[in-house]
C-alpha cells in the first residue's frame, strides 16, 4: 500500500486528514486559549487573535486632582494610562464625541484651560496654571494597541467565586466510589456467567445484553419514587451520595458484566482445569487466577465508568439534586450557562476545569479504553 | 496395589453418546497410551479419569476405590495439558507451588519439592521467570514439573508434545521416557494421535475409535498382530495395503484370490466354513519386496516413484479402486514410472480379515 | 474535603463488604455442605448441591442491583404511564392520547427522527473515512488520538465548547465565535445559529457527531486492520482502483462492524439529553424526547404519568435494537 509516497493522491490524503484534525481540535483549543486570556481581550476579539496585538478603544480616568503637585509654579497631575503594561497609544481625546482627536505627543487644550498631553507610552500629564478642583479625575479617551495578555485570573475567579471548587469535590465524591464498587460485584457475576455451569445461564447472558441498551430515562421516575419512599421510611433524605453511588452501580453493571464476561470467557479453559486439578475451588480460581488475569478488562471498565460518572448530568441532578451544595461540575456548568451566558471568561475556565480530569484519564489510559471499546460493543454477525 | 480400573465407563453429551462402555485394567507403574483418530473420545476419556468431565455411567476405581464423584484434586492425579496451561501471572516457582499452597502444605515442604522437581528438569535457573519469558520446551518442562510436585499416583498427559516443533518433540519425548523410568511406581496415561509417540513410549497401547476400544496391547504386538482392520490401518506409515479378496481354500494355511486375479497363501489357519466368503487381504508396504520370480503376489504398473533416500515408495494404481497400493523398498531403487513390477512378501507377514474387519488370526 | 474522605471511607467499606459477602457466603456453603475429607455418596451429594448453589451466590449482588435499577423500573414505568400525575389513579391510555395530540411531543418525535437519520450516518461515515485515511499516513495515530479525544469530554462540556463556536455578536461588532467570524470574513452576515428554527437542530447534532466520530473511527479502524491483506492484494492484481478496493472489497468485509457502530450510536441518540438541555433547553423548536421527558418529570411539581409515558416511547424505540443485539450475542455464545 505504500508504494508511491509522494503521489498527488497522498498529498490529498495528508491535507484532508489535516483538515479533519483541525476541525476536531480547534473548538477545544479555542476554549483552552480563551480561558487563559484577559477577560477584556476575550470579550472583544476572537481567540485566534490571541497572539496578535489588539487595538482597543479605551477610556480611563486620570488621577484625581488631589494628587496634583506644584512644579515651577504650575500644577501638574501625571500618571500612565496603560498602568505599567506594555502597549502603545495611537490616539487620544477628552470627549466621547472625538475620542481620537489627537496624536500622541500632541497637547490638547481642555475646556477649563488645563492642558493634556499623552505620549505613545501611555504616560500623561495635565498641566494647569491654577490649582485644580474636584475629586474626580479627568476622563481620557484613547486608542491603544495592547499586546496579548495571558493570565490565570479566570481560573482564580471561578475556583473562588463560582462554586467550581466545591463542585469539583462533589464530582470526585460521586465518581470514585461509583467506579470502584461495581467492579467486584460485576467480576463475580461475570465469572459465574463465563465459567460455571448452571441452568438458565444462557438466558441470564441474554438478559444482560438486553439491559445494556435500556434507556436511563426508563429508570428515573420509578427510582425517584423508590428513593423517596425509602428515604421517608428510614427518615433520611432521599438524595444522598449513597443513593447515587448505588444508582451508578446499577446502571453500569450491564456493561461491566458483559465486558468482563466476554474477556473471562476468552481465557484458556485449560488454565482453569489445571487449577482445578491443583485443588483450587471456584472461589480460589476466581481470586487467584481469573481476577489477576482479567486486569486489562477491569481497567477498561473502570475507565469507562469513571468517564461516564464524571461526565454524567442526568443521574446527578435527579438523584443528588440541584442545590448549591450538591451540584456536580456538569450541573454547575449548565447553571452557569444560564446565569452567566455572556461571561465567556467564566464559562471557558469552568468548562476547562470540568473536562480536564477526563482528558488526563483519557490520555494516560487510552490503550485500555480502546481495548474496552472494541470488546464492549455487541459484535455483529 | 495402586492401579486404575475402568468398568463399563460411559459418557454422553445430552443425547449423543461419545464413550460407549470402556473396560480397562491398568496396573501400577504402567505407561498406557490412548491413541486414535481425532474425535475418537481419547481426550474425553482422559478428562473423565482426571475428574474434569463427569462420568455418565460405569465405575472408575483408583487404588480400588470408586472415585467417580471425587473432585480432581483428591484423586491423586496430576495432569499435563496440551497448551501447558501455565498460570501466566505467576513465576515458574509459583506455578509449581500453587497446588501445594492450596493444600496448605508447609513452606519448607513446598520449597523442597519445587526445588527437587526443578532440579530433575533443569529448571532451577528459571524459577523466578514468568512463563512468557520461557521457550516452548521450557514451558513444557514447567508443566511437567508442576505435575511432579503433586506426587501423583497417576500422571495424565493430554497430547503434551503437539505444540512443539519436530526437533524439540523428539527431545521431550525422550525426556518423558526417562521420567517414566525414574518414577517407576507412578502410573502414566498419555493421550496422543501420533503413533510414533505411542510406539516409543507405551508399555501398552489402547487404540480407540468412535468411543470403543479397538485393541489393547504392547506396541509391537499391535503392529504385528492387529486384531482388526482398523488397528491394522491405523498403526504403521504408510498404512497397510488392503485388497479385497475371497477365500478359496481353508485349512492349516489359507488361500485367497485377490481382486485382480492374483492368489496368495497365508500362514493362517481357517475353518472349512470360511471357504467362498469375501475377506480383506492386508500387507504392509514395508513387507513388500520386488521379485523377478514367477512366484509373485501381484504385478502392477508403477504410477509414482517417491525416492526418499533411505527408502523408495512405489505407488501402484489400478489394482484397488481409488487407492494406490504402496510398496516401501529399502534404499534407492532403479524403478521408473510406467514400469511393470512384480511384488512378493513373506507368508507370515500377510494379514487376512473377515468381512466384518476382524483378523482371522485373532479368531 | 471531609466529604471526599467520607466518600473514600464508604467506598472502602463498600468494597470490603462485597469481599466479605463473597468470602463468608462461600465459606458458609462449604460448611453446610462439606465435601472435603468426606467420601462416598454423601460427599458427592454435597458436592452436587454446593456446586448448584455457588453460581447464584456469585451472582446475587449483581442480579439484585440489576433487578432494582433496571428491570423493576421498566415494568414500573409502564405501569406509571397508565396512571395520573401522582401515580395513584388509573387513567388508561389517556397519557398516550394526550401525548400524540401535543405539539411539543410531535416536535420532539420529528427532531428525534432527524437526529436518528443524521447522527449515526454521518458519524459512521466520517469514522470510516478517517479510519481508512489515517491508516495510510505516518502520523495517523496522532491524528486518531486527536479525533478520538472528544469522547472523553462530557456532553455539557462539549456544549460549552460549541456554544462558544456558535457565539453571535450583532452585525458590525467583532465576532468572537469562530463560525460567525468565518462567515463575516467571507462577506456573509452573522447569525445566531442556535435560534434558527429547523437548522439549529443540525448545529446541535454537530456536537454529538463531533463526540461520536472518534468512537466509530476506533472500532472501524480495528475492523479494517482485521481484513486479510491477501484479499486487498488480490484486488490490486485484479486491477481494482483505490476507491473500488475500499467500497467493493473492504467495506463489505466489515459490514457487521459498521452495523454495530451504527446501532450503538443510534441508542445514544435516542437518549440524547444533556446537549439539548445545555444548548437550548428545547427552545427554538429543538426539543427531543429525552429532554421532554425530563421536563415533565419536574414540570409543575412533576407529572410522573406523562413523564413515564414519554420514557415508554423511548423504550419502545430501543426494543428492536435490543432484540437484534440479543440475537447476535446468543449466536456468538451459542456454542459455549
Amino acid at each position: 500500500m505504500s508504494g508511491a509516497t509522494r503521489s498527488p493522491l497522498s498529498i490529498v490524503v495528508h491535507l484532508s486528514v489535516l483538515l479533519l484534525v483541525a476541525l476536531w481540535t480547534l473548538p477545544t483549543a479555542g476554549l483552552l486559549i480563551s480561558s487563559l486570556r484577559d477577560k477584556d481581550q476575550l470579550a472583544v476579539s476572537g481567540w485566534w487573535t490571541a497572539l496578535s496585538t489588539s487595538t482597543q478603544n479605551l477610556v480611563q480616568r486620570a488621577a484625581s486632582p488631589e494628587s496634583q503637585v506644584e512644579k515651577d509654579g504650575k500644577f501638574v497631575i501625571f500618571g500612565n494610562l496603560l498602568e505599567g503594561q506594555k502597549g502603545s497609544v495611537s490616539a487620544f481625546g477628552y470627549s466621547s464625541r472625538e475620542p481620537a482627536a489627537f496624536a500622541p505627543g500632541q497637547t490638547a487644550k481642555l475646556n477649563d484651560g488645563e492642558q493634556l498631553t499623552v505620549r505613545a507610552d501611555g504616560s500623561y500629564e495635565i498641566v494647569s496654571d491654577t490649582r485644580m478642583e474636584g475629586t474626580r479625575g479627568q476622563r481620557i479617551f484613547f486608542t491603544a494597541a495592547v499586546p496579548p495578555r495571558f493570565t490565570l485570573d479566570n481560573y482564580r475567579e471561578v475556583l473562588s467565586a463560582e462554586g467550581i471548587a466545591a463542585s469539583f469535590v462533589n464530582s470526585l465524591t460521586v465518581a470514585i466510589p461509583s467506579t470502584i464498587i461495581p467492579i467486584l460485584v460485576a467480576a463475580f457475576c461475570a465469572y459465574a456467567l463465563a465459567w460455571m455451569r448452571f441452568p438458565g445461564r444462557a438466558i441470564l447472558i441474554a438478559v444482560v445484553v438486553g439491559l445494556l441498551v435500556v434507556p436511563l430515562q426508563m429508570s428515573l421516575i420509578p427510582l425517584l419514587k423508590l428513593y423517596n419512599g425509602v428515604g421517608a421510611f428510614l427518615g433520611v433524605p432521599a438524595k444522598t451520595y449513597v443513593g447515587i453511588w448505588l444508582a451508578h452501580m446499577g446502571f453500569g453493571l450491564p456493561l461491566a458484566i458483559y465486558l468482563l464476561r466476554n474477556y473471562m470467557a476468552g481465557l484458556p479453559r485449560e488454565i482453569m482445569e489445571s487449577a482445578r486439578v491443583d485443588g483450587a475451588s471456584d472461589f480460589d480460581i476466581f481470586v487467584k487466577i481469573v481476577l489477576p488475569l482479567s486486569f486489562p478488562a477491569l481497567a477498561s471498565f473502570a475507565i469507562f465508568q469513571f468517564l461516564w460518572t464524571w461526565n454524567d448530568l442526568l443521574v446527578a441532578i435527579v438523584f443528588l439534586g440541584t442545590g448549591q451544595e450538591q451540584l456536580v461540575l456538569t450541573g454547575r456548568l449548565v447553571n452557569l450557562l444560564g446565569s452567566r451566558g455572556g461571561n465567556w471568561e467564566i464559562l471557558t475556565a469552568s468548562a476547562f476545569i470540568t473536562i480536564i480530569v477526563p482528558l488526563i484519564v483519557f490520555f494516560a489510559l487510552q490503550r485500555y479504553l480502546v481495548r474496552g471499546l472494541l470488546a464492549g460493543s455487541v459484535k455483529g454477525g | 496395589m495402586t492401579g486404575l480400573v475402568l468398568k463399563d465407563i460411559r459418557k454422553s453429551f445430552g443425547a449423543v453418546d461419545v464413550i460407549h462402555g470402556i473396560d480397562l485394567d491398568i496396573k501400577q507403574g504402567e505407561f498406557i497410551v490412548f491413541v486414535g483418530p481425532s474425535g475418537c473420545g481419547k481426550s474425553t476419556l482422559l478428562r473423565m479419569i482426571a475428574g474434569l468431565e463427569e462420568i455418565t455411567g460405569g465405575d472408575l476405581l483408583i487404588d480400588g476405590e470408586r472415585v467417580n464423584d471425587v473432585p480432581p484434586s483428591q484423586r491423586g492425579i496430576a495432569m499435563v495439558f496440551q497448551s501447558y496451561a501455565l498460570y501466566p501471572h505467576m513465576t515458574v516457582y509459583e506455578n509449581m507451588a500453587f497446588g501445594m499452597r492450596i493444600a496448605r502444605e508447609s513452606r519448607q515442604e513446598i520449597d523442597r519439592r519445587v526445588r527437587a522437581a526443578a532440579e530433575t528438569l533443569q529448571l532451577t535457573k528459571y524459577l523466578d521467570r514468568l512463563p512468557k519469558a520461557l521457550s516452548g520446551g521450557q514451558r513444557q518442562r514447567v508443566a511437567i514439573g508442576r505435575a511432579i510436585c503433586r506426587n501423583p499416583k497417576v500422571f495424565l498427559f493430554d497430547e503434551p508434545l503437539s505444540n512443539l516443533d519436530a526437533a524439540l518433540r523428539v527431545a521431550t519425548r525422550i525426556e518423558i521416557a526417562r521420567l517414566a523410568e525414574r518414577m517407576a511406581d507412578t502410573t502414566m496415561i498419555y493421550v496422543t494421535h501420533d503413533q510414533v509417540e505411542a510406539m516409543t513410549l507405551a508399555d501398552r497401547i489402547v487404540v480407540l475409535s468412535a468411543g470403543h476400544i479397538e485393541q489393547v496391547g504392547a506396541p509391537l504386538e499391535l503392529y504385528e498382530h492387529p486384531d482388526n482392520l482398523f488397528v491394522a490401518r491405523f498403526l504403521g506409515s504408510p498404512a497397510m495395503n488392503v485388497i479385497p479378496a475371497s477365500v478359496t481354500a481353508t485349512g492349516a494355511t489359507t488361500t485367497v484370490e485377490l481382486k485382480g486375479g492374483a492368489t496368495a497363501t497365508l500362514a493362517i489357519a481357517t475353518a472349512p466354513g470360511e471357504a467362498g466368503k469375501s475377506a480383506s487381504f492386508g500387507v504392509r508396504p514395508e513387507d513388500l519386496r520386488i521379485t523377478t520370480d514367477g512366484d509373485f503376489l501381484f504385478e502392477g504398473t508403477v504410477s509414482i516413484v517417491e525416492a526418499l533416500g533411505e527408502v523408495t515408495l512405489l505407488y501402484i494404481e489400478g489394482l484397488v479402486e481409488g487407492e494406490p497400493i504402496i510398496a516401501k523398498i529399502p534404499g534407492i531403487q532403479p524403478v521408473a514410472r510406467g514400469e511393470s513390477v512384480r511384488f512378493t512378501a513373506e507368508r507370515s507377514k500377510l494379514h487376512l480379515f473377515d468381512d466384518s474387519g476382524k483378523s482371522y488370526r485373532a479368531r | 474535603m471531609p466529604q471526599l474522605l467520607f466518600a473514600i471511607v464508604t467506598m472502602m467499606a463498600g468494597v470490603l463488604a462485597c469481599a466479605f459477602y463473597f468470602l463468608a457466603s462461600n465459606w458458609l456453603l462449604d460448611r453446610i455442605f462439606p465435601s472435603q475429607g468426606l467420601s462416598g455418596p454423601k460427599a458427592s451429594r454435597n458436592l452436587r448441591i454446593s456446586s448448584a448453589i455457588r453460581p447464584w451466590l456469585f451472582m446475587l449482588p449483581a442480579l439484585l442491583a440489576l433487578a432494582v435499577y433496571l428491570v423493576y423500573p421498566v415494568f414500573e414505568s409502564v405501569r406509571l404511564s397508565l396512571h395520573d400525575r401522582s401515580g395513584r389513579d388509573f387513567v388508561g391510555l389517556s397519557n398516550f392520547f394526550w401525548m400524540f395530540g401535543d405539539g411539543e411531543f410531535r416536535q420532539s418525535i420529528f427532531n428525534n427522527c432527524l437526529w436518528l437519520l443524521v447522527v449515526p450516518a454521518v458519524s459512521t461515515f466520517l469514522g470510516l473515512v478517517i479510519a481508512a485515511l489515517t491508516d495510510r499516513i505516518w502520523w495517523g495515530n496522532i491524528a486518531k488520538t486527536l479525533i478520538f479525544t472528544p469522547m472523553a469530554i462530557s456532553f455539557v462540556g462539549a456544549a460549552v465548547i460549541w456554544k462558544f463556536v456558535y457565539d453571535y455578536r450583532a452585525e458590525g461588532s467583532e465576532q468572537i465565535g469562530i463560525l460567525n467570524a468565518l462567515v463575516t470574513y467571507f462577506g456573509g452576515a452573522p447569525e445566531a445559529w442556535i435560534t434558527l428554527p429547523f437548522w439549529n437542530n443540525f448545529f446541535l447534532m454537530v456536537i454529538l457527531i463531533w463526540i461520536q466520530t472518534g468512537f466509530a473511527m476506533v472500532i472501524l479502524s480495528a475492523a479494517l486492520r482485521g481484513i486479510p491483506e491477501e484479499t486487498l492484494e488480490a484486488a490490486v492484481i485484479d486491477g481494482a482502483s483505490g476507491l473500488q478496493i475500499f467500497f467493493k472489497i473492504m467495506v463489505p468485509q466489515i459490514r457487521g462492524t459498521i452495523a454495530v457502530v451504527w446501532t450503538n450510536i443510534t441508542i445514544l441518540v435516542l437518549k440524547v439529553f444533556d446537549i439539548v438541555l445545555a444548548m437550548t433547553n428545547g427552545q427554538w423548536q429543538t426539543q427531543v424526547l429525552a429532554n421532554l421527558m425530563f421536563d415533565w418529570m419536574f414540570r409543575g411539581g412533576g407529572d410522573f404519568g406523562r413523564g413515564a409515558a414519554i420514557a415508554v416511547v423511548i423504550m419502545v424505540l430501543v426494543v428492536p435494537i435490543m432484540i437484534w443485539n440479543i440475537r447476535n450475542a446468543t449466536r456468538e455464545t451459542g456454542g459455549h
